[in-house]
């Protein structure tokens, strides 16, 4: 039990490994998914599609899977099909109960049709393994070009569009009637999510892009209503699992997502016993 | 004080009135369904004008009509004098309540300050200090401050109702459109919400469009009655519309009306009503 621990929980050596290019290029590239995906958090869970999100990733797995198949880059492949299934779901509009049926369906549909294309491919295992679990490895230069770009992109639509949506994802019915086109932006809010979760996917793999995507959200609303606090403390929250779950996977040189998803866990862990403390301080008084 | 002009495009158009809203010869069809026509109606500044009539006969329909989001099949349409548009700042809306996730990262302030503003572009950076002052202010006309930073979620039917007019007036509207913004509430709260909106058509000269299947919580502050039946439809001031002849007429059954210690009560809709639900 404690030799899994000290292997789990070592440090040795991490100093040596932080200078090494490719581990600050995966820390770089942390830092920014983890703006741009704690950025988008709080309106996804305005709008409830934590499920719709977990849709999104799955079939940016099957985009990657398809694309590491006929030999072309797997983020291309991830950006496709997220950005395709991001289109589906937004679509589908906001009507909650018919919407989830609809992602399992394309969900199972997607995954199933993943693992047979990663079945074709004859290339290196780790390649596959990478796409579900994530890999820190698997960041280089080229892909920091293309996080950055898609980055941009993300955060200046958020900040064109980011009272409009708050608007649409909180108050919709409202928001219409003062002539918000709320249909078109939930299509560009699913885009930004396709495009973000392709980004995520790579790094924490197809399984846990809710980690980053849905917790620090979620962490964020149990303490504060404020909007713009949630934005700012679902980013911190985004950074402290992302870079914080690479840094502490260095030395045991074990996959990043357990990592990330164990911090991500903790931080909402903890936002809900602050949150309950605070309710009971409230009753007391 | 009406004169009437011409368009470039040679169009006749309607004249030029100072009433905040103007329906000439409306009528809205969804296919082969008429829902209304021929309608007339100008609302003056500071009017209070009560929309009753079962489900399906098109109350909300005219509030969609005016706030720009559904053309009209036939006849025009003026809102403070210019053709609605979605988003125009010149009016307010009050929605019904509804209820709103416990959870929903969304503050008090924040729902009215959206109303302000949410439907702009950027993240308004600058005349931040300016938008706040109007928010403040919005909510203390209502007597909203004491819960301005709470979770909207976690505010009573009531208070998100205060919360919905002030969200509604802070843009300075000069129509408010209200959709039954009283439903579900319990009395005290109906008679806060309407006290609140009668005090800003009286400050203020809002007109007021009151969309409403219950006619008393509002009856002495309305000017004048739209009373809408399957197409066909009565204008007037309640002592007029509401009696056991027009309404009788307007349902093609034999309706009694029936003053009761201040209260109207209408008997032989209510099955009318039902089946209007049904086929709606």
């Amino acid at each position: 039990m404690s030799e899994v621990l000290s292997r789990l929980f070592t440090f040795s050596g991490t100093g040596e490994l932080l200078a090494l290019p490719f581990v600050q290029n995966a820390l770089i590239a942390c830092a920014v998914l983890g703006l741009v995906a704690g950025a988008l958090t709080p309106l996804i869970i305005s709008r409830g599609m934590a499920f719709a999100v977990h849709g999104t990733a799955e079939l940016a797995f099957t985009g990657g899977a398809a694309a590491l198949l006929v030999g072309i880059g797997v983020e291309i492949g991830a950006v496709v099909g997220a950005v395709v299934a991001g289109l589906v779901f937004g679509l589908l509009g906001l009507r909650q109960r018919e919407r989830d049926s609809v992602i399992g369906v394309v969900l199972a549909f997607g995954l199933g049709l993943g693992v047979l294309l990663l079945a074709l491919y004859s290339g290196r295992a780790s390649n596959k393994f990478g796409l579900l679990t994530g890999s820190i490895v698997s960041v280089d230069s080229t892909n920091l070009v293309v996080l950055a770009i898609v980055a941009v992109l993300v955060i200046a639509a958020l900040t064109l569009l980011y009272r409009p949506l708050l608007f649409a994802s909180t108050d919709p019915d409202v928001a219409l009637a003062r002539g918000v086109p709320v249909r078109f932006l939930s299509l560009v809010f699913a885009v930004l999510i396709g495009l973000t979760t392709a980004l995520a996917v790579p790094i924490v793999g197809a399984v846990l892009v809710l980690a980053v995507m849905i917790a620090p959200g979620a962490s964020a609303a149990r303490v504060t209503a404020n909007p713009l606090l949630a934005t700012v403390l679902a980013v911190l929250f985004a950074e402290l699992a992302l870079v914080g779950g690479t840094v502490m996977s260095l030395a045991p040189g074990l996959p990043v997502s357990g990592y990330v998803a164990g911090i991500a866990f903790l931080c909402y862990v903890g936002c809900r016993v602050v949150a309950r403390l605070r309710s009971r301080r409230v009753a007391a008084a | 004080m009406t004169s009437s002009h011409t368009t470039t495009s040679g169009v006749s158009r309607l004249p030029v009135t100072t009433s905040a809203v103007t329906l000439r010869s409306a009528a809205v069809r969804f296919g082969s369904r008429t829902l209304w026509e021929g309608l007339d109606l100008d609302i003056e500044p500071g009017e209070f004008v009560a929309v009753l009539g079962p489900n399906g006969s098109g109350k909300t329909t005219l509030v969609r009509v005016l706030l720009g989001l559904l053309p009209l099949s036939a006849g025009e349409v003026r809102v403070g004098g210019r053709a609605p548009r979605r988003g125009s700042p010149n009016i307010g809306y009050v929605p019904q309540q509804k209820a709103l996730d416990p959870d929903l990262p969304l503050r008090g302030r924040d729902l009215v300050g959206l109303g302000l503003d949410g439907h702009r572009l950027g993240l308004g950076v600058r005349g931040m200090r300016a938008r706040r002052e109007r928010v403040d202010r919005a909510l203390e006309a209502v007597g909203g401050s004491a819960y301005a930073n709470s979770p909207v979620g976690r505010l009573s039917g009531g208070e998100q109702q205060r919360l919905r007019v002030a969200q509604a007036l802070v843009g300075d509207p000069d129509v408010l459109l209200c959709d039954e913004p009283l439903l579900s509430l319990d009395l005290s709260h109906q008679r806060t919400v309407t006290r609140l909106i009668d005090e800003r058509r009286r400050t203020a000269d809002t007109a007021v469009l009151f969309v409403t299947h219950e006619i008393n919580p509002v009856l002495p502050l309305v000017d004048r009655v739209l009373y809408l039946v399957d197409g066909r439809f009565r204008i007037g001031p309640p002592e007029e519309v509401m009696t056991s002849d027009v309404l009788s007429e307007l349902y093609r059954t034999r309706v009694d009306v029936v003053k009761v210690r201040g209260r109207l009560v209408v008997v032989g809709a209510e099955e009318l009503d039902e089946h209007h639900e049904e086929s709606a």
